[in-house]
């Protein structure tokens, strides 16, 4: 809030003009009523732009400009704009001015009138006109206009008065952002304007000497000779005592401060040197800045971004570390906020630096502020690793149940990817994941399903408990789609194991089998439940029909009734299991075994739509095939049987992976060509996908690491380093660092763990995401250490080519 | 660098908007609805920094109107803070404990001042005495010149 004082205003005298029309717009009732009062008033104007010069231009383009930030075309005032700018009058040229930066940019054809205009005000005798033209040229100066008046740029930074020559900076800058070629020219007067004591001045001279690095690699090499010059300034502003012009509570000039920060991480950035230099400085601003209020604090942030990204000190980098662990604590949110996306750009590099902060993170999740949960959740997410998981996973199941709606999508795929790696246990997963699916159904992925479908199938010794758990919980609620889907298919493929009422795992339920049929007969029947779900029921009531006694009839009551639904798919189905009721019969045992594990495709790999496809369409093709082949087959049945699983020849249109994940029963939709039942069961074996290839990249003492890489993209690649311990006995603090060419971008992904037991028991991996946007030659250099028997052992090798998949 | 900065009402009409790159008209009035429905939705004490599209956008509440500043993603969210904090005070000082009514009744003045503070979507100076006894001057240039002409000047 502002203060109020009592003092005398030293504003101009106001325009009346413009004020009685801004009164008679703000006074207008009705938006209907403001369009009157401001059609006549542009009438107004537009017969005062016609009409001869006389004293009042300057209020009508300001009338018009009002009109224009209301929202109103402005268009017809751009003509006006050229002629004031070309005024002797200042009040006119101001005027004109703004209303060229208003209403005029370089798309427009009549900013080119002004070009002239321009460059005869940067020659002005009086600097207030000069301003104006520099102003101008760095608000909307097109490529053209920025061509023809950088000589002139250039002359006004080495000769004029600090005024002047800050104003040319910050238009040196917008030339060189428009017309990149013509930043050589200002690169020799940047380097002098650092030796300007003028704050305004330095600090465009920091601005246009960091757009010049920025850009042009060859003079960021000769603007390193600077660095000792801005740490000299630097130290000056943070050493030196009361400025009282520049401080801003107690911090001197923290504007320029930030600026000379920035420019030297760009400096300091893959340069020792650089680095070393100003290592004692950033130290010293680390430690002697205020952070009580928000600006010492913008500069601290700055600060610790620099120690970062350059080479510096590992003591510094703690230093800065520990900066933003204080900065996690700060009551200020802001602070709490920036503290974690600082955090976030580290926690592939710094991990256990920033593990150590792991608690606070947490806590941040409980945080009232949208922006700093969002942040805390991307954060703890990734912060998850195998010692931990347990405890991170109830976290962020309690963050699910309350977070908001924009969060719950993100939320929930980070745990099914966080719970997929590091799952201690698969109970432990398939509960985590009913919890998620219970808590925000809706807002997961879609290859969720038959996620877990394969999960349930590959984890056959907690069919029995599943099935109860999503028994119970499709008796509370039916409206979660994922969830109900999944648990029609449980129930379809272990409604037996429910109906004996004994578990091991959990409290079995006593049901009938009236009971299970009247639920799946529920979710047939709500409006709750989407198209893809009442398929799901119903052929699991259909497979049902195997795996009960008593109730068969009504299951064929069932199927004949919705031979006839609106539906087109659930119409089919049904009409097809009728068709194995009936004519089929025989099949129907068969058709509707327990279905075998399904492979997985790779870990932590989720095969997408086309599984979704593939369970959907195959159940359904199945008895197709059956239907469209058997009538050609000879009356035999066991022939029939064979030829019909033999003679399915035709492959199902899925991609590979497909293939090789989804052989949903003994008939096989995949090409095998075999002639019996066992051949076919044989040749359900997955389309072999050629594994990632893998090479042995380290061998030494006992330690092995190998590595293979997928390629994502065209300047994508994945790479997977597999580290395993054939010694007798165990290895503990097994790390590895990596480091690739200056132009590729690595991000090391948080290793399985850290332990490889004796004699190849378990093995550690570890994920590298690279990014070679240049195309250049891929090289890795890879440090690994670990300690075994007490003692540490380091070693580096470098990987000079990459398998490719 | 900064991208645009607004000011507009609680009630969402906007009182100055300074654009730092090129853009078409109605892209602006697009920015200018989503600035508005953005930060006018947050709640009151939540952390003064969003996200949209590629830019980050700072903004802070003054009385009756909101400040939202955009800048590029390597610039400092809290030196923004401190960018929209100078402004303020920028214009305090010159209508001498400045409300909404006055940037309103005076929006030319607000420009001005804020085209000797920012410059390009960059600071130009850093010193508020600089820009006052600045605006100052061009004001009395303006004055003087009036009464040269003498032309009124209302």
């Amino acid at each position: 809030m502002l203060q109020r004082l009592v003092n005398t205003s030293n504003a101009m005298s106001p325009s009346v003009p413009l004020q009685e029309m801004i009164r008679a717009i703000r006074s207008a009732r009705t938006q209907c009523e403001e369009r009157g009062v401001i059609q006549r008033e542009c009438a107004a104007i537009r017969a005062q732009f016609r009409q001869a010069d006389n004293g009042g231009r300057s209020h009508n383009l300001a009338k018009l400009l009002y009109v224009h930030m209301l929202g109103y075309p402005a268009h017809f005032g751009q003509m006006e704009c050229v002629r004031m700018i070309a005024s002797p009058r200042y009040s006119e040229k101001r005027v004109g001015y703004l209303g060229a930066m208003m209403l005029l940019d370089e798309k427009q054809d009549a900013s080119l009138l002004i070009t002239n205009s321009i460059k005869n005000d940067l020659s002005h005798s009086n600097q207030y006109v000069q301003s104006l033209a520099l102003c101008t040229l760095a608000c909307m100066g097109s490529a053209e206009m920025c061509r023809d008046l950088a000589p002139e740029i250039d002359r006004l930074l080495r000769a004029s008065n600090s005024y002047i020559k800050k104003k040319a900076a910050l238009c040196a800058v917008h030339i060189v952002r428009k017309v990149h070629e013509l930043g050589e020219l200002f690169a020799p007067a940047a380097r002098s304007l650092l030796a300007e004591k003028n704050h305004g001045v330095l600090h465009g001279a920091v601005v246009l000497i960091t757009e010049l690095c920025e850009r042009n690699p060859e003079t960021l090499e000769r603007f390193r000779k600077t660095v000792p010059d801005l740490v000299q300034i630097m130290k000056g502003l943070v050493i030196s005592g009361y400025s009282p012009e520049h401080d801003v509570a107690g911090v001197s000039d923290p504007f320029l401060q930030v600026r000379i920060l920035r420019l030297l991480r760009i400096l300091g950035r893959n340069n020792e040197a650089a680095s070393d230099a100003m290592n004692d400085l950033l130290a010293q601003v680390a430690t002697n800045t205020d952070s009580t209020k928000t600006v010492g604090n913008a500069v601290l942030y700055e600060t610790v971004l620099t120690v970062l990204d350059i080479k510096s000190e590992s003591g510094l980098r703690v230093l800065a570390v520990n900066i933003l662990g204080r900065f996690l604590l700060n009551n200020d949110r802001n602070i709490r906020y920036i503290a974690m996306t600082s955090l976030q750009r580290i926690v592939g590099t710094d991990h256990n630096a920033v593990q150590r902060h792991r608690g606070t993170i947490v806590d941040c999740l409980k945080d009232q502020d949208a922006s700093v949960k969002r942040r805390a959740l991307e954060l703890s997410l990734a912060l998850v690793s195998a010692t931990n998981i347990r405890s991170m996973m109830k976290e962020l199941l309690l963050f699910l149940s309350s977070c908001p709606l924009e969060l719950r999508s993100q939320a929930a795929s980070g745990i099914f990817n966080a719970a997929e790696r590091y799952a201690p246990s698969q109970r432990w997963h398939i509960d985590t994941i009913l919890h998620v699916l219970t808590t925000a159904g809706g807002d997961v992925r879609d290859e969720t399903v038959p996620n877990l479908i394969q999960l349930i199938t590959n984890t056959s010794e907690l069919h029995c408990y599943t099935v109860h758990k999503l028994y119970r919980a499709l008796l509370s609620d039916i409206s979660q789609q994922s969830l109900v889907q999944v648990a029609c298919w449980c129930i379809g493929e272990y409604g037996d194991l429910l109906l004996r009422g004994e578990c091991q795992e959990t409290e079995p339920v006593q049901v009938t089998e009236d009971d299970v049929l009247d639920a799946l007969e529920t979710v047939l029947q709500s409006h709750m439940s989407a198209p893809a779900t009442r398929g799901f029921a119903l052929t699991a009531t259909m497979k049902l029909s195997t795996r009960i006694t008593d109730n068969v009839d009504r299951i064929r009551s069932i199927v004949s009734i919705y031979g006839s639904c609106i539906d087109v798919e659930l119409q089919q189905r049904a009409v097809e299991y009728n068709a194995l009721f009936k004519k089929y019969d025989h099949m129907r045992a068969a058709v509707l075994e327990r279905m075998p594990v399904i492979e997985k495709n790779s870990p932590g790999h989720t095969n997408g739509e086309s599984t979704r496809e593939a369970v959907k369409e195959v159940q359904p093709a199945k008895v197709k095939q059956a239907e469209t082949l058997l009538p050609q087959q000879p009356a035999n049945q066991v022939c029939d049987l064979l030829d019909l699983l033999g003679g399915s020849e035709e492959p199902l249109q899925s991609n590979p992976a497909v293939g090789s994940t989804v052989p949903v029963l003994p008939i096989s939709t995949s090409s095998t060509a075999g002639g019996d039942l066992l051949d076919l069961l044989g040749g359900l074996e997955p389309t072999p996908l050629t594994p990632a290839p893998t090479v042995t990249v380290y061998e030494k003492s006992g330690v092995t690491l190998t590595l293979s890489s997928e390629k994502q993209s065209d300047s994508g690649l994945t790479v997977t380093l597999t580290a395993s311990n054939s010694t007798d006995s165990d290895i503990s603090s097994f790390t590895l660092q990596a480091a690739v060419p200056k132009s590729v971008q690595l991000h090391m992904k948080a290793p399985s763990g850290d332990s490889l037991p004796a004699r190849g028991a378990a093995k550690v991996t570890q994920m590298v995401v690279l990014s070679n946007p240049n195309k250049v030659n891929l090289k890795m250099r890879i440090r690994i250490s670990y300690t075994s028997q007490g003692s540490a052992f380091q070693d580096t090798v470098q990987v000079d080519s990459f398998p490719e998949h | 660098m900064m991208r645009f900065l607004l000011l507009f009402s609680r009630q969402g009409k906007l009182r100055l908007q300074k654009w730092f790159t090129p853009i078409p008209e109605r892209e602006k009035k697009k920015i200018i609805r989503d600035m508005t429905t953005m930060v006018l939705a947050r709640q009151p004490r939540s952390c003064n920094f969003l996200h949209w599209k590629d830019l980050k956008i700072i903004y802070k509440r003054y009385a009756s109107l909101y400040f939202c500043l955009a800048i590029e993603n390597q610039e400092n969210e809290l030196l923004a803070l401190e960018v929209i904090h100078r402004y303020v005070e920028l214009l305090d000082k010159y209508f001498g404990n400045v409300c909404e009514l006055d940037i309103i009744f005076n929006f030319e003045k607000a420009y001005f001042i804020l085209d000797e503070f920012l410059l390009g979507g960059e600071i130009q100076e850093t010193s508020k005495q600089v820009v006052n006894r600045c605006i100052e001057s061009s004001d009395m240039l303006q004055e003087t010149m009036e009464e040269y002409m003498s032309k009124p000047a209302f």
